[in-house]
């Protein structure tokens, strides 16, 4: 009898923190902006030790983002950090104004992305962001998979001169990326090499990509997997590349199957190869439920992506 | 008064004249624009820029130290492209392709494209926030910049307005300056009609503002009024310049369809007319 080793599972938030507190310690033009979520950002970390690189409005978003704005018109680099729910349906017109449409160089943090609140709802969940936020023009859309590319994609948006959105989960994952990761802004990564179907996914659904092209694999079904975190601009290149060397691609989000990522990659799919798609996330408002219990009642767990990636073989 | 205070004051009367004269001209000309917020604004914006009292260089308009200007109600855009084009921030024949196909002159101030504008406005609620931001960038790094933005009283029926009045409260934005140009029209009716504001004074006093009431149509009201900034230690200050809207032309003042009706010609030399008699 084997004695099974659980996976380590870890919340995305820490490593948003603990490098959000590294480029603050670097660079005193670095401050998070906050609707009283210091605790539910873990930027309490933050405030910990540089509490005058912290500025909390109070619960208004709308504020914290145009504050976030005139912030980065002084010259300080904010990132502006909250429930993505809350930060991008309630704030969204000064998102694409005071950031996007201005062009100022504000970073956006959403924390408890997707189904991460669970039982508190659909009010809770944010599961049409992505679809708000790649619509705006100017704005990179990141949805990083695991604490490693969580890092990365905070370094990133600190790095790029203009608006960033990072979306991150507090659903547990386990480490994907390799310490020797590089993640690049609009490049998808392929994390596993096949040539029968491809799984494009971003954020907690990597992993569970991974698994799925596992159990493909043991049926001698090749299966490339693309982590395609950059949700916008999406890697154009990468989509097209599964479209022309595979039969078809499966898409899997955390998110409603409008607008999101399977829309990105289908509206490449259609306009430069078409080929069979099966686009996986929510159909519409959860109903009451754990997290765990949301994805899999969606099909959103290995056995449901492998089922899809049969049926797109099959067509 | 001493007679430099009486040489500025109708100086910058004779620049609000040319400012409502251009901005007419330009309304005029590309079918389309809101004269009516533009003109009861006018000394407002003339008397910051021309009157000593912001601190900018329009050879660099990035200038990290430059006092900012936030024109939050963004429909006003012509009287402000054509106090930044007297003021030196470009050339003041552009002023001309405003509206017209790709003119970076769009019907609402754009940072990325025309020098002086300091964030995108247009949609209400806006400006406030992000000049809240602006004083607390100064703040936290103790610089002498300060910050003016200038409202419109209907927009702030806008929630965020609050939101940021209450930060700015909170902050004790010292250095930031809030112009409420007080006209009491709105787009569709009085302000009071549509959703009372009043007591505005009071309003920003209980959100922990120093407040102070002038004739934001007279240029040597406003400039006493800045002059005295700021107002009380530790509180941002708010200044609620009475208004009319129109102000300077007798048909276009105090009625809401010129919120942005476009003047027929013969409305046109009518106003020209006005205006130029005002300068005596």
């Amino acid at each position: 009898m084997t004695a099974e080793v659980p996976v380590k599972l870890y919340d995305c938030r820490d490593a948003f923190t603990d490098t959000l507190v590294e480029l603050a310690r670097a660079d005193r033009r670095v401050v998070a902006v906050v609707n009283d979520s210091l605790g539910s950002t873990k930027v309490t970390k933050l405030d910990k030790v540089l509490p005058e690189q912290v500025v909390n409005v109070g619960i208004a978003e709308q504020n914290m983002v145009g504050v976030g704005a005139g912030l980065a018109n002084g010259g300080k680099i904010p990132f502006v950090c909250g429930a993505t729910p809350f930060l991008t349906a309630r704030a969204l017109e000064q998102i694409k104004v005071d950031a996007a449409y201005s062009g100022a160089n504000l970073k956006f943090v959403g924390v408890s992305s997707g189904v991460a609140y669970g039982e508190l709802g659909p009010t809770h969940h944010s599961i049409e962001d992505i679809a708000w936020l790649r619509a705006i023009d100017r704005l990179v859309v990141i949805v990083p998979a695991d604490p490693v590319e969580t890092a990365w994609a905070i370094r990133a948006a600190y790095e790029h001169e203009g608006p960033v959105f990072v979306r991150t989960s507090r659903i547990g994952v386990p480490i994907i990326h390799a310490d020797d990761y590089r993640f690049e802004m609009g490049k998808a990564a392929r994390l596993r090499e096949g040539n029968d179907i491809t799984i494009i996914a971003n954020g907690v659904m990597v992993t569970r990509a991974l698994e799925a092209a596992e159990v493909l694999a043991s049926e001698g079904i090749d299966t490339r997997v693309l982590n395609m975190a950059t949700a916008s601009p999406i890697d154009r290149e990468a989509i097209v590349a599964a479209a022309r060397e595979t039969r078809g691609i499966v898409t899997v989000e955390e998110h409603i199957v409008r607008g999101g990522l399977g829309s990105a990659v289908a509206e490449v799919v259609v306009q430069e190869q078409p080929v069979p798609m099966r686009i996986l996330g929510f159909p519409g408002f959860c109903p009451t439920g754990s997290p765990a219990f949301l994805l899999e009642l969606a099909g959103l767990t290995p056995d449901g992506i492998a089922n899809a990636a049969r049926e797109v073989m099959d067509r | 008064m001493d007679s430099n205070t009486v040489d500025n004051t109708t100086r910058l009367r004779q620049r609000a004249i040319d400012v409502r004269l251009r901005d007419l001209k330009m309304v005029h000309g590309a079918g389309l624009g809101h004269i009516g917020g533009e003109f009861s604004a006018t000394d407002i914006l003339v008397t910051l820029f021309f009157g000593g009292v912001l601190r900018y260089d329009p050879a660099n308009p990035t200038d990290p130290e430059r006092d900012r200007f936030v024109l939050s109600k963004g429909h006003s855009a012509a009287a402000l492209y054509t106090t930044l084009a007297m003021a030196g921030y470009f050339d003041e024949a552009e002023l001309d392709t405003f509206l017209e196909p790709l003119s970076r002159l769009n019907g609402h101030p754009d940072r990325n494209k025309v020098p002086g504008v300091e964030t995108n406005t247009g949609p209400l609620g806006h400006g406030f926030p992000v000049a809240v931001g602006i004083a607390l960038s100064g703040q936290m790094d103790d610089a002498a910049r300060r910050t003016f933005v200038l409202t419109g009283d209907g927009e702030l029926q806008e929630g965020s307005m609050w939101e940021a009045a209450m930060a700015a409260g909170h902050f004790g934005l010292e250095k930031l300056v809030c112009i409420v140009d007080r006209n009491r029209l709105q787009q569709g009716d009085r302000t009071e009609t549509t959703m009372g504001l009043d007591p505005l004074p009071a309003k920003f006093e209980a959100f922990g503002w120093a407040v102070r009431e002038t004739d934001g149509n007279d240029p040597a009201a406003l400039l006493q009024t800045f002059a005295a900034l700021p107002f009380e230690s530790g509180k941002p200050n708010c200044v609620i310049a009475n208004t009319r809207k129109g102000h300077g032309v007798s048909f276009i003042e105090d009625r809401k369809e010129w919120h942005h009706r476009v003047p027929s010609d013969e409305e046109y030399a009518r106003a020209v007319a006005e205006l130029e008699e005002g300068r005596a």
